[in-house]
């Protein structure tokens, strides 16, 4: 297959980006932290989503979903990253959705997903435990209980887990913490008894939270996938994210970016467009290599997402830590290039900065990708 | 997509059957390079049998057409191809200068008769091309070289002086980039020319690298006579044809170090061992592991730009992009190697270190953001061409 984008996709991600830019540019952002506005993100936005198909873009057209793939998805995320958006479409559509899907539950998945598709419904992932990715070494557990199981354990760093009507939730019914066998997944009612859910703000003013589970009673049939056995359904929902977070990376870098090489030739110093300085051309240059070289590994793992998700994890780990190496050079190049007024608030360029660096720390940052490269080649 | 799997099975069936055990074993070093050329010595029967085998069905040019030695194939059926060599482990049939930048010269610029003459010649091995662009005085500012080629009626009369031209003293024939017109403005007064390196008059002097090897030359030329049918393109236009052939030789530096030896993590776990599945020195892994992510995605980067250009969206500009990249990253996969080889491979001479040739293709590595246009001369095309920024 091609390494490029096909006709459809290309029709994608001009709808997505004629229309963020649209209806969800990033004042749009700014507005919401500065109103600290409850959920974090505009559901009137969120409805528009809808009507364009976004919502359910990885849901069969059966259950009123678009029928499309990770790469279409993945150049709706870029798009995100050029805006920086804040929605629920990583949260939601790409790992609620693919963990349904995955899962195949019919009854369940006639229920959920068409209103996940509506946008009347939010679902997402809450697996970190601890200061740095680690899914292996989840601990919360849960325990046999009547018919079904009992969880207990402390989950953070979950997107949009003070907004999310389902939680997805990596907890251990065997062995211990470090190993993969022994987890499971559970879909849990975020309304269930014994959720104490706090919303933390990000720096990024983008949505997160700290969820705390005191012996939340949960049904059997609330396992998704396999009792014990939910190691590689989780691992494949994870490098869904992860890819996902690559191409809202490849956004992020990519605008801010943009922005910058806009302002190397229009801002004069010394009687001369500072873009004209060789110090500074080479700088750009060297950038603009960094993020094409991450383009195309993001575009890959998208494609591999699509082709053959059961050998994902060597390109979904490479797009990742490219993509958060080239987006935190671009960043940090971005202010510094802006110079004092990169600095301010009232400048956009800083949001740039702040959302890379938590898209970056999101489901494994460069060292832990690193690693899991070193592993996957035996080393 | 039938076809192509049609391919597949059949290309890999044909490797299977034609190419020999001794030809799928790694490189031991580079002198285990088949480069063809009329004084060239086999290794052994199976580097001989492999070109010949290989040429004979054109896959030593597999996208050439067909009635110039090529193999026809077209774009996905060369990347199977290249895909089903690699599985098999095979080595490459030819290393050719020829293949790899006047090939593809000559095909958009040549002559048919010139394609008859000189395509054919190449593609099954026979003849080895040199370059002659770098002097003296034009490195960096190639345009400003002074080797000059007169007019005297029949033939030009060439005189002057190349430098760093790869293996000039193993070639038969080399491209070179004269002066034909001295008024001219300097882009505009050059000439694309093809002659016979045993033509009277040019000499050959071996430069010796601080690798200890030489596998750059200087190359004189006193009074050589030279056809006037051997120009490519139009006189004076030549400046046109060397570029084009230089977004060729970027193109082929840049992919040396994503395609070269085996695993750097391999390699340094059977150097420094293993602890639980990891390597013993943790901050080389994790410098490995980040090259390694670096270089995947570079082979896809490489990838992807052919893709696009096939699809006509790419610039032609991206091969000094590829060029930067891919001579900066095979530096740094000899800094590790390095690294991972520690005290053993400092050992310059002697059977343990093999001659010392981690250390010699470490050293010799670094040329490589200098040859065909340095890193900073990437970065200026990029900046200029690519991000049209103000008086680059």
């Amino acid at each position: 297959m091609a390494l490029i984008l096909t006709e459809q996709q290309t029709l994608v991600r001009d709808n997505a980006r004629a229309f963020l830019a649209d209806k969800a540019p990033l004042a749009q952002l700014r507005k919401l932290r500065d109103e600290r506005n409850p959920d974090g993100f505009s559901r009137q936005l969120w409805k528009a989503f809808a009507e364009m198909g976004f919502c359910g873009i990885l849901v069969p057209e059966a259950f009123g979903g678009a029928g499309l793939g990770y790469v279409e998805a993945g150049v709706i995320m870029e798009e995100i990253g050029r805006n920086l958006t804040p929605s629920p479409f990583l949260s939601t559509s790409l790992l609620g959705a693919t963990a349904l899907l995955r899962d195949r539950n019919s009854a369940r998945n006639g229920e959920l997903l068409p209103k996940l598709a509506a946008g009347d419904l939010l679902l997402t992932l809450a697996v970190d435990e601890r200061t740095k990715h680690a899914p292996a070494a989840t601990a919360l557990t849960a325990e046999r209980s009547g018919n079904g199981f009992a969880l207990t354990g402390d989950k953070c760093f979950v997107v949009d887990g003070h907004v999310a009507d389902f939680l997805i939730v990596a907890a251990r019914t065997a062995g211990a913490p470090g190993e993969t066998d022994g987890l499971t997944l559970f879909l849990v009612d975020a309304k269930s008894r014994g959720i104490e859910i706090e919303r933390t703000i990000m720096l990024d003013a983008h949505n997160a939270a700290r969820i705390r589970f005191n012996r939340v009673e949960v049904d059997a049939d609330a396992v998704i996938g396999e009792v014990d056995h939910g190691w590689p359904l989780l691992d494949a929902l994870l490098d869904v994210g992860r890819a996902a977070v690559a191409a809202e990376l490849a956004g992020v870098g990519g605008e801010a970016f943009g922005r910058t090489l806009a302002y190397l030739k229009q801002r004069r110093q010394f009687g001369q467009p500072i873009g004209s300085f060789q110090a500074l051309q080479h700088r750009a240059a060297q950038l603009f290599t960094e993020l094409e070289i991450t383009e195309a590994a993001v575009l890959k793992a998208l494609q591999v997402l699509d082709a053959d998700m059961e050998n994902s994890a060597m390109v979904v780990s490479v797009a990742k830590a490219r993509a958060g190496m080239s987006a935190t050079l671009a960043v940090q190049e971005a202010v510094q290039l802006h110079g004092g007024i990169g600095m301010t608030d009232e400048f956009d360029i800083g949001f740039f900065m702040k959302r890379a660096r938590v898209a970056q720390e999101l489901f494994g940052d460069v060292g832990f990708h690193a690693d899991r490269v070193a592993r996957l080649q035996n080393y | 997509m039938a076809d192509l799997e049609q391919f597949r099975t059949q290309a890999r069936a044909w490797l299977a059957a034609n190419c020999p055990a001794a030809m799928r074993l790694p490189l031991e070093d580079d002198e285990d390079r088949c480069w063809g050329g009329r004084n060239f010595k086999f290794k052994s029967e199976g580097q001989r049998l492999w070109l010949e085998r290989m040429a004979a069905r054109g896959w030593t040019v597999p996208e050439w057409p067909r009635e110039y030695g090529g193999g026809g194939l077209s774009r996905e059926e060369a990347k199977i191809l290249r895909a089903e060599m690699r599985k098999l482990g095979c080595r490459s049939p030819l290393d050719s200068f020829g293949i790899w930048m006047l090939g593809p010269a000559l095909l958009k610029y040549g002559t048919p008769e010139q394609k008859r003459q000189y395509l054919p010649p190449i593609a099954r091995g026979e003849i080895r091309w040199c370059q002659g662009y770098s002097e003296p005085n034009a490195g960096s500012d190639l345009a400003s070289l002074a080797t000059r080629a007169e007019d005297a009626g029949d033939h030009f009369l060439v005189n002057g002086q190349k430098v760093w031209t790869s293996y000039a003293d193993k070639a038969d024939w080399i491209f070179c980039l004269v002066r034909t017109d001295r008024a001219a403005p300097k882009h505009l007064g050059i000439s694309f020319l093809l002659f016979d390196m045993r033509s009277p008059g040019v000499s050959t002097k071996p430069i010796l690298l601080i690798s200890g090897k030489s596998p750059f030359c200087e190359t004189f030329f006193d009074n050589v006579r030279v056809p006037k049918g051997n120009i490519v393109g139009e006189i004076n236009k030549g400046w046109e044809v060397a570029k084009y052939l230089l977004t060729h030789e970027r193109e082929m530096i840049s992919s040396i170090g994503v395609t070269a030896g085996r695993p750097l993590g391999q390699v340094a776990a059977d150097s420094l061992g293993t602890d639980a599945g990891i390597l013993a020195d943790t901050c080389l892994r994790a410098d490995i592991a980040r090259f390694e992510i670096d270089a995947f995605a570079f082979r896809l980067a490489l990838e992807r730009t052919g893709d696009l250009a096939k699809a006509k969206q790419a610039s032609p500009a991206i091969s000094s992009m590829l060029k930067y990249y891919g001579a900066e990253l095979n530096k740094r996969r000899h800094e590790l190697l390095m690294s991972a080889g520690g005290a053993e491979a400092l050992e310059w001479e002697g059977q343990r270190s093999r001659g010392g040739d981690a250390a010699r293709s470490w050293l010799r590595s670094k040329a490589n953001s200098i040859e065909g246009g340095t890193s900073e001369v990437q970065l200026n095309v990029i900046a200029k061409r690519i991000l049209e920024l103000p008086g680059a």
